[in-house]
């Protein structure tokens, strides 16, 4: 497979700090995510996985330390970061009285634009035939492909994945795990956590224990 | 053109630096402590001669008698219901884009005080009113108006207890009080407007175009005597609340654990 | 990377029809406030009297009142729904800038809740006995007035969507900020009932109006970020 994105891509987070209530979740924290590159996020609940994916993917500001991307700090890129990222939390963000269709329209209608056609991003998440059905008629792990199928077609460089794999079935898994294995090899880049075991080469993964 | 760019960058963040010294929390923590019993002596002291001036020396009034006496509280309790929602609107505007934590404590340290004489400046009016109008309330612009402030102040409270995370509270508060200063002078204005279309010009009792010196030393002794006693009430409540937002930091620990190298 | 760019008014639109659509599909969210309208309104007559003559005097009052209090209602559900489901969070990190979307999805609601009860204001009014001179300029300040009531009342439920029992806080944060549109709104309406100049109050709502317009979307889209994080 070809490169894809900008091979130098690069998020760089230093000496960064969270603190939630009283609790300081961690502190002083460095890494760094080149192109190509997958960082799991592994910890117990709690641990602040799910606040560290909120911090880097923009949505929430740092009470210190700094998140840059391409050398530069997120939050003075401002929509030039958000057009590189896409996330998917807990929520699916899908509405369920809108078609598969149109969830994915309005979200190409949010983003930068894309070049893959909704089409071919419902038939790779199997959900090729359903483009006219309302949302609410989907099974969980259904609505959870839909949500993956908008990373398809935003097509951005950092995934930023918040337990991609809730209820998707075994095969579901595998072909999650495809997707991020295939957008590893374009260049991109993805910060996950999981609880399940991913099962993506060990040379593109490093692990972050929080 | 880019030496000038990069000589601006460099100002800023020298500017910016200082800033956060002079604003870091201990710092803030230390100098308070000291500055805090000094602006307490001028407030009692000030507070007594102003009391003494304003009740016993003054003239009495020739049209309201000795009833006209609740200025020395009633007008500079007003003036700092306003005065501190300024400093909490200059609080906000710092705490949000500059993202300084000592704004935000400040902000919701004043907050009560300045609730508080936004309701004695209500009361006292109204106490005002009953032998003036005869009545306890009337709608009157500068009444109404104050009224409307205290509403102003008790939804910053309802907000910052509803959040569960201080900081975050903190910053829908700054959001709140920027929306309500915008807000402030059209309320005002329109409540005036609104005022002199009902009720016509009988009310202007309170607008005496001059006053006596005699009675106007002491009021404005009084106004700076609740000022200190602001800057004093304010100063202790945002070092506890200092103390226990910064209970992480190092400072804090050294500064609550005497350690037995002391 | 050539992607096709997405302009920021395709962005807006799209947001715009979103919103109509689902609503269209599940319309009970527009009925209710207009209900909650009609029954504020239709309560007055049972507590002051059938004395038309008063129910005249009190109409500007009591269908502006009416008004606000529905269009407060109204805005509790503004961003509730996509505050759970996840969009607001797409929303945030979109390409395009927060406050023009949020300024979208507040457009969509004016046009979903306060345009058919602008619709229906003067119906109400005639039952209250409001002069055919009142009726026209009360639509007149509706039009300007209640678009600064979504504006300012976004604002509130910005900050408080994400917290529990968020709506009984949201009237104490905005009803005071309603003050000035509920002054200039029914002043307008009795000066024309006794056929004095209304020009001051009309221009006077639609200045609040520009402001609200440029600085509410600022304060929704800054309080929504703080919401999520």
């Amino acid at each position: 497979m070809t490169q894809h994105y900008n091979k130098k891509n690069i998020l760089q987070v230093k000496s960064l700090a969270c603190q939630r209530g009283e609790k300081l979740l961690f502190s002083n924290l460095s890494f760094a995510v080149a192109s190509g590159e997958l960082l799991l996020l592994e910890g117990k609940n709690g641990a602040g996985k799910t606040t560290l994916l909120r911090l880097l993917s923009g949505l929430r500001r740092s009470d210190e330390g700094e998140i840059f991307w391409n050398n530069q700090e997120i939050s003075e890129l401002d929509f030039d970061f958000y057009q590189d990222v896409s996330f998917l939390g807990h929520h699916n963000a899908l509405k369920l009285e809108l078609t598969a269709q149109e969830n994915l329209e309005v979200s190409i209608a949010l983003s930068a634009g894309s070049e893959i056609s909704i089409e071919k991003a419902l038939a790779d998440v199997k959900l090729a035939g359903y483009e006219h059905e309302l949302v609410k008629s989907f099974s969980a792990g259904m609505k959870r492909r839909l949500a993956i199928a908008k990373l398809l077609v935003l097509d951005t460089p950092l995934w930023v994945l918040d337990e991609p794999f809730t209820s998707v079935d075994v095969k579901g898994i595998a072909l999650i795990e495809k997707f991020i294995n295939e957008h590893l090899q374009k260049g991109g880049l993805v910060v996950m956590t999981s609880h399940h075991e991913v099962n993506i080469e060990k040379k593109y993964i490093t692990n972050l224990r929080l | 053109m880019s030496i000038y760019i990069i000589d601006k960058k460099i100002m800023i963040k020298a500017t910016w630096s200082f800033i956060q010294k002079f604003s870091s929390p201990p710092h803030f923590y230390r100098i308070s402590g000291k500055m805090q019993p000094w602006f307490m002596a001028i407030f009692i002291g000030t507070l007594i001669y102003g009391l003494i001036g304003g009740l016993y020396l003054a003239p009495t009034d020739y049209q309201q008698g000795d009833s006209f006496r609740i200025i020395y509280v009633h007008v500079p309790a007003a003036w700092m219901s306003m005065f501190i929602y300024m400093v909490m609107a200059f609080c906000a505007a710092v705490a949000l884009i500059w993202r300084i934590k000592l704004a935000d404590i400040v902000l919701i340290s004043s907050a009560p005080i300045g609730a508080m004489f936004t309701a004695i400046a209500l009361a006292t009016g109204s106490i005002w009113g009953k032998p003036m109008w005869g009545t306890w309330w009337v709608w009157d612009a500068r009444l109404t108006a104050e009224l409307i402030l205290l509403f102003l102040y008790l939804g910053i409270f309802a907000l910052y207890n509803a959040v569960e995370d201080k900081r975050t509270g903190s910053r829908f508060v700054s959001i709140l009080v920027l929306v309500g200063v915008v807000n402030i002078p059209i309320i005002h204005y329109s409540v005036e407007w609104w005022a002199t279309l009902h009720q016509g010009p009988t009310v202007t009792k309170f607008d005496k175009p001059s006053i006596h010196i005699d009675m106007l030393i002491p009021l404005l002794v009084m106004a700076i005597s609740f000022k200190c006693y602001y800057i004093t009430t304010m100063f202790s409540r945002a070092r506890t609340e200092l103390l226990e937002r910064e209970s992480n930091a190092k400072w804090v620990t050294k500064l609550l654990v005497p350690t037995k190298a002391d | 990377m050539a992607k096709t760019r997405v302009s920021t008014r395709k962005a807006f639109s799209v947001i715009i029809w979103r919103d109509l659509m689902l609503s269209i599909r599940h319309p009970s969210e527009i009925i209710n406030p207009l209900l909650f309208f009609i029954m504020v309104i239709i309560l007055y007559p049972f507590a002051v009297g059938s004395d038309a003559k008063l129910l005249m005097e009190i109409s500007t009052g009591v269908v502006w009142v009416a008004a606000l209090l529905a269009s407060m209602l109204s805005l509790d559900s503004i961003f509730k729904e996509d505050f759970a489901d996840g969009t607001l969070e797409e929303m945030i990190l979109s390409a395009h800038p927060t406050s023009i979307l949020v300024l979208a999805k507040v457009f969509a609601h004016w046009l979903l809740t306060a345009l058919p009860l602008i619709i229906l204001a003067p119906i109400l009014a005639v039952m209250l006995g409001m002069h055919d001179d009142g009726i026209v300029v009360l639509l007149l300040t509706l039009l300007i007035g209640t678009p600064v009531l979504s504006l300012i009342g976004a604002i509130g439920v910005a900050l408080t969507v994400s917290l529990r029992g968020g709506g009984v806080i949201l009237s104490l944060l905005i009803l005071p900020l309603y003050i000035p549109v509920l002054i200039f709104g029914s002043g307008a309406v009795n000066n024309a009932i006794l056929g004095l100049d209304v020009q001051g109050q009309i221009y006077m709502l639609a200045a609040l109006f520009v402001l609200a317009l440029f600085f509410a979307p600022l304060a929704i889209a800054a309080a929504l970020k703080i919401s999520l994080s």
